[in-house]
């Protein structure tokens, strides 16, 4: 790998080789004069400061969906918060990563809070005294404003979040993204490319329209060598809270997430049920761990945090 | 560009899964049936759901030399399609791209579609406030004859987002047509008890405060969500539904308002 860019002429020498710039071949390419000039750019310097400063960061995991609307953010959340009531010395941080549509501080109930700037960068909001949060939804001066940026300035949002916040020592960081596989995505995972992934957990709805776009991330991750923890399932029964009779509310017509896993050779890791209650949870930002303990979803969600702290142990294990 | 256009109606939301999808399909597949000549157009470059929606996963855009044909569900060229799911080889395929690569790739649909004389153009985007958005913006700014309906669900969590997709429309000057709330409530098939799963009415009182039309609420109907993939419209299997009537009246609406920007 001599690094020859995709777009590169025939015959290109590779931007890292000795010839590179000087090559017949060159000639011609708009990019000659930085070749030729010897000082290539090299990785982002941020790469570097990012690794350093998420170094006491156990397991950094990106919670993603292609699709939008299926739950990214509700199950960042209650694993943030499942994952913090494991045990008092574990500390979670969540790095709201969708510029354009915070959630997280309504999910977490802490809207309206301010980040402060110290001597050792931004610190995070604390939600209870080992979960604590960063967003952009703490920056904007009403609800009302609108995040009108395009690519660029969303990635130095993202590339500050991620070398600038002090979070002090963290078991996990689970990062939330908004949908697609744009911006966001490519620079989370450029900037922690030295920093070290633990991996992905992909969130699906079961209807065929939700899993189309969800392949697609899948594949995204596969492109940029994510590798993929698993698949959690929301909105996969509706319990009726007047007779407790199941329904599909988004019919699996094509077998849902349990097809997508055997198709792609991925890991399920649960299913939640929909829960109205749920819903309603995350508009008042209530902790819906501990208000209900005993919703069906819960329960669901306490095997689903079991498995990832497995698999998250032997990761870290090999 | 876009002069045979006599009318475009951008459907927004700042969040993700509300329905803009299927509300774009339906709406197109409504206008359709009353006798209208319909584009639709999918800007949604990393998730396009509109082939799926209307069961033209297969088929190819050709070039002619007026530009793009885009696909047609019908043989009377009633409704034609244009989206980026028809250029991808695989339905598995993503399109990992940054800003600028969808911006150039919008601009080519916003000019280089073939789309003949139309009396509706109904433009599909995906969520938020960034690069596709600020594109349509720009580049429609210089047709008159267009508008937005935006799409939420009655949680506050979606509520919040559309709030700020207000704000952009506002910023950019793009005149609102109305909001549209989606997935209200949900009958129990057992026992028809009707349940806000997502709460209710939140679309309404967003109408109320931010002064703009309510254009109605959609519930949860899993008849119309088994028409998804068939590109069948609600309003001609389901004549009797909550869902097909509120797009009557939506369509009955857009066809009577001469929108002068207002």
């Amino acid at each position: 790998m001599s690094g020859v860019p995709e777009n590169a002429p025939q015959h290109c020498p590779g931007t890292e080789s000795a010839d590179a710039g000087k090559a017949s071949a060159c000639a011609g390419c708009p990019n000659q004069n930085i070749c030729a000039s010897g000082v290539p750019a090299g990785p982002d310097p941020a790469i570097e400061i990012i690794k350093n400063r998420l170094s006491n960061v156990k397991h950094k995991i990106i919670i993603l969906s292609g699709k939008g609307g299926v739950g990214k953010s509700t199950v960042t959340s209650l694993l943030g918060h499942a994952l913090s009531k494991l045990n008092p010395d574990i500390n979670v941080g969540i790095l709201d990563a969708d510029i354009c549509g915070p959630s997280q501080p309504r999910v977490l109930g802490v809207r309206g809070e301010q980040v402060h700037n110290s001597g050792s960068g931004w610190s995070p909001v604390y939600v209870t005294d080992n979960l604590s949060l960063m967003s952009i939804g703490f920056l904007l001066s009403s609800p009302d404003d609108a995040v009108i940026w395009r690519g660029p300035k969303k990635n130095g949002m993202i590339k500050q979040f991620l070398s600038e916040v002090d979070w002090g020592d963290l078991d996990y960081l689970l990062i939330d993204t908004p949908p697609g596989t744009s911006d966001e995505h490519l620079s989370a995972v450029q900037y922690l490319s030295q920093a070290g992934v633990t991996g992905a957990i992909v969130v699906t709805t079961p209807q065929e329209v939700a899993l189309l776009d969800v392949r697609k991330e899948i594949q995204f991750c596969r492109k940029v060598g994510l590798p993929i923890i698993g698949v959690v399932e929301n909105m996969s029964l509706f319990v009726c809270p007047n007779c407790k009779s199941r329904s599909e509310i988004f019919p699996a017509t094509t077998g849902g997430a349990a097809q997508l896993c055997a198709e792609l050779a991925l890991r399920p890791l649960g299913a939640l049920p929909l829960d109205p209650l749920l819903a309603r949870a995350c508009d008042a930002g209530a902790d819906f761990v501990r208000e209900l303990p005993h919703s069906p979803a819960v329960a669901a969600l306490g095997r689903i945090v079991a498995e990832i702290v497995n698999i998250c142990n032997e990761r870290n294990g090999s | 560009m876009l002069e045979n256009v006599k009318q475009v109606i951008l459907v927004l939301s700042g969040k993700g899964g509300v329905g803009k999808s299927t509300v774009s399909t339906q709406l197109s597949l409504t206008l359709k049936e009353k006798g209208f000549k319909v584009g639709l157009l999918d800007i949604d470059l990393c998730g396009p759901s509109v082939p799926y929606l209307l069961n033209l996963e297969d088929q190819n855009i050709h070039q002619s030399p007026e530009g793009w044909v885009p696909v047609y569900l019908d043989k009377e060229q009633k409704l034609g399609v244009m989206s980026i799911g028809f250029l991808l080889k695989s339905r598995n395929d993503a399109v990992v791209w940054r800003g600028p690569k969808k911006t150039s790739m919008i601009k080519q649909f916003l000019e280089d579609v073939y789309w003949q004389d139309l009396d509706y153009l109904i433009i599909d985007t995906p969520p938020g406030t960034s690069d596709e958005h600020i594109t349509v913006m720009e580049n429609l700014r210089q047709v008159p004859q267009c508008s937005a309906i935006l799409v939420t669900t009655p949680q506050e969590v979606a509520i919040e987002d559309v709030r700020k997709e207000i704000t952009f429309c506002r910023k950019t000057g793009i005149p609102i047509m109305g909001i549209i709330e989606n997935m209200s409530g949900y009958e129990c098939p057992t026992c028809s008890e009707c349940t806000n799963i997502f709460s209710s009415g939140g679309g309404k009182s967003l109408a109320e405060i931010s002064k703009i039309q309510y254009l109605g609420c959609i519930p949860i109907d899993p008849r119309v969500g088994a028409l998804a993939g068939k590109g069948l419209a609600a309003i001609k299997e389901l004549p009797e539904c909550t869902t097909s009537k509120v797009f009557n009246e939506l369509a009955n609406k857009l066809s009577e308002s001469n929108i002068n920007g207002s």
